[in-house]
């Protein structure tokens, strides 16, 4: 048996929720939410934690290099963000862009893209 | 020159308000934003993460996409935006004098001001932190500003003092780019940061956060070498307590210790501010002491959600809007608001009841960390006006109670003179 300690982040009470999984890593129990939000959020954190990347890379502009402000359309898996800023360091970019612009598609996972989160022109 | 509305600071605040105020009916000729920066958006344009825009737009956008929307905004109402403004002066009669390239030094009236200048960080000289005065100690925005808009790093190893909001972000910020975040430190038994960004951008890298502790010295001559850190006594005015001193060795400190107002131009005007919020005291349409000078965003007080700030700044423009197109109703009677047990501020400080009384809301911070409460308005005849339960609240989250329009009527006709925000503990812990 596996526990682990979360913190629920769905409202500010930020309850301190305790996820109890098996040696198969499947959730036997979860405790310590005070309503039903914190278990679902609890669920997702254990079995798939997912995050947003957000970054920068280099936009070359009529006036030089500028940094251009980039995200994932969707959330990527927490355990690839290191892997991502490796392809983010390589990406370069040049002007004019435009927000939402695909800059690398199917970035870590398949239907997954890097898009341009500001106008360069 | 003369325009019939101008507006202080192109960020997210003064791009709603401008927005608004067109809406209403102003035409966009008779508007000006002026921006001391080379282009509109703020702050918003160098927070490049992503969590902007849920309440207003229903996604999760990036900061410079939430300015974006707002510049969008703006240049299809075809606002007249001036960059590169500086405005240097204001009085208490709508009197902008601002600086331009093209203008040079400029002296405008207007029928209404807006001032949206934001607010900016407070830096260690209010801090007072003994030591050298080595290179490696920036605000946690300015460590933003030089990684997300000029592109460089300015540490490997880094220690935050504070947990802000900014100083969390920049400690994943900084994490992602290659560096080593040590240790961030804060001075209250709890964060002031969101719960969501402890998780996202502490936990998820493995850093630690130590509350109730603080930096004591900062060493090195030309460059930051490390800090000593040491825990606060909670019971005695959070001093450090001897002998819990740690060295820890890095290149830089980055502080995160809060937020104030930038209200040099609403001070020159005569106009004072609340000691609480250091914004100027306004009423429900954010309207100072002065008349026809409006404040909404951070020159008013620090929002953590710029979505507030947009709403705020609706608020603002559309009665400016209103008052020059003289389509506003006599005010009736003053009331103000007083802060009562567990209760920091309140926006607005004072309600202005016109003919019409319409439903008002009022937002406010707590003072602490409190679970199960009840959030109430009680006038001062002893009436509850309005309440609210809530699991929990905390001093880093903006709260909110909305006055019903009756209520403000009955207030209206009553001997009242003020009302009072207050928390009423329904038991449990603190
Ligand atoms: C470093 C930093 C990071 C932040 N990060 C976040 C975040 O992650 N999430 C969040 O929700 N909020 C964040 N905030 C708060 C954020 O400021 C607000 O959400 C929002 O940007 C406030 O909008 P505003 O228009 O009131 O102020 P601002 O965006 O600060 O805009 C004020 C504008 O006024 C201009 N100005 C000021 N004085 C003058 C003058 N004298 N003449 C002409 N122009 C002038 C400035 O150049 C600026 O463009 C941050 C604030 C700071 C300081
Ligand atoms: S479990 Fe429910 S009450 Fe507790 S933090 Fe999560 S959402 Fe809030």
């Amino acid at each position: 048996m596996i526990t682990k300690e979360l913190t629920c982040v769905v409202c500010p009470a930020g309850c301190k929720v305790t996820v109890t999984l098996d040696e198969n890593n499947q959730i036997i129990d979860v405790t310590g939410q005070t309503c039903p939000r914190g278990k679902t959020y609890a669920i997702s954190e254990v079995t798939n934690p997912v995050r947003t990347l957000t970054s920068t890379v280099t936009v070359q502009t009529k006036d030089g290099a500028k940094m251009l402000p980039v995200r994932t359309d969707k959330p990527i898996p927490r355990p690839t963000l290191f892997e991502a800023m490796e392809i983010v360091r390589r990406t370069v970019v040049t002007a004019p862009v435009k927000t939402g612009d695909v800059l690398v598609e199917n970035f870590i996972e398949e239907g997954i893209n890097l898009i341009a989160s500001k106008d360069f022109e | 020159m003369h325009k019939k509305l101008i507006i202080i600071g192109g960020g997210p605040a003064g791009l709603a308000a401008a927005c608004a105020a067109v809406k209403r009916g102003l035409s966009p000729d008779d508007v000006l934003v002026l921006e001391r920066d080379s282009e509109p958006g703020g702050i918003l344009n160098q927070c490049i993460h992503a969590g902007f825009g849920l309440h207003r737009f229903g996604e999760e956008l990036s900061g410079p996409e939430y300015a974006g929307r707002y510049i969008q905004m703006a240049r299809e109402a075809n606002i007249p935006i001036m960059t590169n403004c500086m405005v240097l002066g204001l009085t208490n009669d709508r009197q902008v004098t601002f600086v331009s390239p093209e203008l040079g030094y400029v002296t405008a009236t207007a029928d209404a001001v807006i001032l949206a200048m934001g607010c900016r960080e407070r830096t260690r000289g209010a801090l007072n932190i003994p030591g050298t005065r080595p290179a490696g100690v920036y605000t946690a925005g300015c460590a933003q500003r030089y990684i997300n808009i000029e592109g460089f790093m300015p540490g490997n190893r880094v220690v935050i003092l504070g947990s802000g909001d900014i100083g969390l972000i920049m400690a994943r910020r900084m994490t992602l780019e290659g560096a080593k975040v040590l240790t961030v430190c804060e001075l209250m038994p709890y964060s002031g940061g969101l719960a969501r960004n402890i998780v996202q951008c502490l936990d998820d890298f493995g850093i630690p956060l130590r509350l109730s502790h603080t930096v004591t010295e900062i060493h090195g001559k030309e460059r930051v070498t490390g800090v000593t850190i040491a825990k606060v006594d909670e019971a005695n005015g959070r001093k450090p307590i001897p002998g819990t001193e740690e060295y820890i060795e890095c290149d830089t400190l980055l502080l995160s210790v809060g937020l104030i107002p930038e209200n040099e131009l609403t001070t020159g005007a005569g106009i004072s501010l609340d000691r609480m919020t250091n914004g100027a005291a306004v009423n429900q349409f954010r309207e100072t002491e002065a008349a026809g000078i409006y404040a909404c965003g951070n020159v008013l007080h620090v929002h953590d959600l710029v979505d507030y700030v947009s709403e705020e700044a609706d608020i603002a423009g559309t009665h400016a809007a209103a008052t020059i197109l003289g389509e506003t109703e006599k005010t009736v009677k003053s009331v103000k608001v007083t802060t009562g047990f567990g209760v920091r501020y309140t926006v607005p400080e004072r309600i202005d009841i016109t003919e019409t009384a319409e439903a008002v809301r009022v937002f406010f911070r707590v003072t602490d960390v409190y679970k199960k409460v009840q959030l109430v308005i009680e006038s001062e005849s002893g009436e509850v006006l309005v309440k609210k339960a809530k699991s929990a609240v905390a001093p880093g989250e903006m709260e909110s109670l909305e006055i019903p329009a009756d209520k403000v009527a009955a207030l209206a006709a009553s001997e009242d003179k003020k009302i009072t925000v207050y928390l009423r503990e329904l038991g449990g812990s603190k």
